[in-house]
C-alpha cells in the first residue's frame, strides 16, 4: 500500500462529512474539509491526504497519531508493532479532579491505544530499525510507567539485534498522575538511549508539534541526529508557565522548531513530504558508514 | 528578638508560644492568679509541639523542605566535608551559581561533590537563583561528572532545587538538552554515586544529578515530578488545592521508599533540619561514608550494570495482549 493510499483509507474511516455523515468506504468522499488552525483557510480532505496534512495554502503540519507518522515513514507492509499490551496502571490511586483510572480508561476508549507511544519492527529505505511514534491523544502522550518502559525496550530490542531506532515524539511531558515513577522514566529512558550509541546504532528523533517537559529532557533529544517538523512547539517549560515565572510575553516563534534551529538545538527542520527521504539518507551515512556508496 | 520564619502548620503553635512570652514579662508577683495559668500555657504548649511536629503531612513536609533556614548544599561541604576545593565554569558558557561542584572528603573519602544551591538571603537567592539552574549548571555538573569518571573519584551529589529554571534564555540555551544530557551521562558514569536528598527534588532539575547506586532521603525532603502547586493548578485549576495533591503524588521520602525508589531515609530533629543542623550534619557523614565504603571498590562494568538495572525496574505496568 502507497503511503497516499494508507492515508486516505484511515481518513475515510476517520472523518465525517459536512452534513454528518460518517464517510464510507475507501475513497475520500467529497465536502469534507477541515480548517487550518495556522492560516483559518477551508482545506479539503483529499488535498490534506495528498499533501501528507500539511495545509496546501500556507505550509501548516497538521498534527498526526502515532499510525499516520509510522504509515509515513515505514517501508509497506513492514511495520511490525511490539508491545502493543503493555499499558499504565494506577499504582499511586491517585485521584485529582477525577480518577487517573478513569483517564486512561477514556484515553484509551478514544484513542483505541494502550498507551501513549506505539513501537515495533520496520524497515525504512530498507534499513532494519525500531520505529516508534507517541500519539498526543492518548492523555497528551505524557511519559508514565508505561511509555517508559515501551521506550526502554525498544532501545533494548534495537540493541539486540543491532537495529537503528528512529522515534517521533510528541509530548506533554511527564505524566503526573505517576509521580516519581514517571519522573524516573526519564533516567530510565535516557540509560537505554546511552546503551545504544555505545554500541554505535545510530538513533534517530524527529521532534515533532509538540514536544515538552520530562520528554524534551529525556530520550528525544539525545539522539545522533535530531531532526523537527516545521512549526512544532518543543521545549522544557511550557510557554505558559514561563510568561508565568518571568511576567513577560514570550517572543513569536518561541520554542518552534526553527527557534531550536537557530539556537543549534536540531540538526534540521524538514518538512513533511521529505522526511522519510531524510531519514533514509541519514541511516545510509550513519548505518553504513564504511560502506561505498 | 529577630522575627522568625513560621510555617503554615505550626502557626498555632507559634502563637501561644508568644501568648506566653507575653505572659512571663508580666511581673506575676502582682498577678499570683496568672503563675496558674502560666504553667497551664506551658502544658499546652508542650503537648501541641508534640502533635504539631509528630504525624506531619506531606504539605508540611514541603514546607520544612523550603524553610529558608533549613542548611543548604554549601552548609553540608562547609560541616559534612573537608579539605573543599570548589570547581567553577561549563568552560562554554558561564559559571551556574545554582549548581555547586567541588572537589572535597568525607570520613576519609575523596570525592567529587554536586549539589544544588539556594541562598541563605535575598541577595544570595538571586545570584543562585534560588537554586534553579539554568543549562549552563548542568554542563557545568556534566563536566565534573567526567572529572570524577576520569580521576576514580566517586561522586556525591546533594539534591536541593525547585526545579530547572523555566526562562527564555534557559530555553534558547537549551535546557532540556542539557537535563537530558546529564541523565544520560550519569547513568554510565563508572565510578559509585550516592544521591542525598537534603531539601526540594524538583522534577527534572532535581533528577538531573538527583539518582545513582544509592539514594538516600532526609526525613523532610521531598522528590517529584511536578510542584504540587503546579500539580493542582493543572488538574484542579486551583493552586490552593496544593495541600491535597502533595498527598497524592506520594512524594515524601516515607513514600518513595515505600515505591523502591529510595534507599535509606535519614530521621530529622522534630520540627525540621534546621532545628538541630549538627545533628542532620553527623548523620549525613555517616550514611554518605558507609555507602561510599559499601560501594567501594566495585568492578566499573559491575557499577553500571547494576545502576541500570536499578533504573531499568522503575515502574509498574501491566502486560495486556494488546
Ligand atoms: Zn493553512
Amino acid at each position: 500500500m502507497s503511503i497516499s493510499d494508507w492515508f486516505k483509507a484511515r481518513e475515510a474511516r476517520r472523518y465525517t462529512t459536512i452534513n454528518g455523515e460518517r464517510a464510507a468506504g475507501s475513497e475520500v468522499p467529497d465536502g469534507v474539509w477541515s480548517t487550518c488552525s495556522a492560516c483559518k483557510r477551508i482545506v479539503y480532505e483529499g488535498q490534506l491526504v495528498e499533501y501528507l496534512r500539511v495545509c496546501p495554502h500556507c505550509g501548516h503540519h497538521f498534527d498526526l497519531n502515532a499510525f499516520e507518522r509510522i504509515g509515513l515513514l515505514a517501508d509497506p507492509e513492514s511495520f511490525d508493532e511490539f508491545d502493543a499490551g503493555v499499558g499504565s496502571t494506577d499504582p499511586l490511586g491517585f485521584v485529582a479532579a477525577k480518577p487517573y483510572t478513569e483517564s486512561l480508561e477514556s484515553a484509551r476508549e478514544r484513542s483505541g491505544l494502550t498507551e501513549g507511544v506505539v513501537v515495533g519492527r520496520a524497515t525504512v529505505g530498507g534499513h532494519p530499525v525500531v520505529l516508534g511514534a507517541m500519539d498526543f491523544r492518548f492523555i497528551g502522550a505524557s511519559m508514565g510507567s508505561a511509555v517508559g518502559e515501551k521506550i526502554a525496550r525498544a532501545f533494548e530490542l534495537a540493541l539486540d539485534e543491532r537495529r537503528a531506532v528512529v522515534l517521533c515524539t510528541a509530548s506533554g511531558g511527564a505524566r503526573m498522575q505517576e509521580g516519581m515513577l514517571s519522573l524516573m522514566q526519564m533516567a530510565k529512558t535516557s540509560a537505554t538511549v546511552r546503551r545504544l550509541a555505545e554500541a554505535r546504532l545510530p538513533y534517530i528523533s524527529v521532534l515533532t508539534n509538540p514536544t515538552m517537559g520530562g520528554v524534551t529532557a529525556s530520550f528525544a533529544v539525545v539522539a545522533d541526529v535530531v531532526l523537527a517538523e516545521p512549526g512544532a512547539l518543543v521545549g522544557f517549560a511550557g510557554p505558559r508557565v514561563i510568561e508565568q515565572t518571568i511576567k513577560q510575553h514570550l517572543p513569536k516563534g518561541f520554542q518552534s522548531s526553527e527557534f531550536l534551529l537557530e539556537h543549534g538545538m536540531v540538526d534540521e527542520v524538514v518538512p513533511r513530504g521529505q522526511l522519510t527521504a531524510r531519514v533514509t539518507t541519514l541511516l545510509d551515512y550513519l548505518a553504513r558508514g564504511g560502506e561505498r556508496a | 528578638m529577630t522575627r522568625r520564619y513560621v510555617m503554615e502548620f505550626e502557626r498555632p503553635l507559634v502563637e501561644l508560644e508568644a501568648k506566653l512570652e507575653e505572659l512571663q514579662r508580666l511581673d506575676l508577683t502582682a498577678n499570683p492568679e496568672l503563675v496558674a495559668e502560666v504553667a497551664t500555657v506551658a502544658e499546652e504548649i508542650e503537648a501541641l509541639r508534640e502533635s504539631t511536629y509528630a504525624d506531619l503531612s506531606a504539605w508540611d513536609r514541603v514546607q520544612i523542605s523550603r524553610h529558608p533556614d533549613r542548611p543548604k548544599a554549601q552548609d553540608y561541604l562547609a560541616a559534612v566535608f573537608t579539605d573543599v576545593v570548589e570547581l567553577h565554569g561549563d568552560r562554554a558558557y558561564g559559571d551556574d551559581e545554582a549548581i555547586v561542584a567541588a572537589l572535597a572528603t568525607v570520613d576519609g573519602h575523596r570525592v567529587a561533590v554536586l549539589g544544588h544551591r539556594k541562598g541563605k538571603n535575598t541577595r544570595e537567592n538571586i545570584a543562585r537563583n534560588f537554586g534553579m539552574p539554568h543549562p549552563e549548571g548542568f554542563r557545568k555538573a556534566m563536566r565534573i561528572m567526567r572529572l570524577a569518571n576520569k580521576f576514580g573519584l566517586p561522586l556525591v551529589t546533594l539534591i536541593d532545587t525547585p526545579g530547572a529554571f523555566p526562562g527564555i534564555e534557559a530555553e534558547e540555551r537549551g535546557q532540556a538538552w542539557a537535563i537530558a544530557e546529564s541523565l544520560a551521562l550519569l547513568s554510565g558514569l563508572r565510578v559509585p554515586v550516592v544521591a542525598v536528598g537534603i531539601g526540594e527534588g524538583g522534577s527534572g532539575g532535581a533528577l538531573a544529578i538527583g539518582f545513582g547506586d544509592r539514594l538516600i532521603m532526609l526525613e523532610n525532603a521531598y522528590y517529584s515530578v511536578i510542584s504540587p502547586e503546579a500539580c493542582a493548578s493543572i488538574l484542579h485549576k486551583d493552586a490552593g488545592k496544593a495541600s491535597e495533591v502533595a498527598t497524592c503524588l506520594a512524594m515524601t521520602a516515607a513514600d518513595l521508599a515505600g515505591l523502591g525508589i529510595v534507599d535509606e531515609i535519614i530521621s530529622e530533629p522534630s520540627g525540621g533540619a534546621h532545628r538541630q543542623p549538627e545533628e542532620v550534619f553527623g548523620a549525613v557523614r555517616e550514611r554518605v561514608s558507609s555507602a561510599l565504603t559499601a560501594l567501594a571498590g566495585a568492578d566499573p562494568n559491575e557499577l553500571v550494570r547494576s545502576r541500570y538495572e536499578r533504573l531499568r525496574s522503575i515502574g509498574v505496568i501491566e502486560e495486556g495482549s494488546g
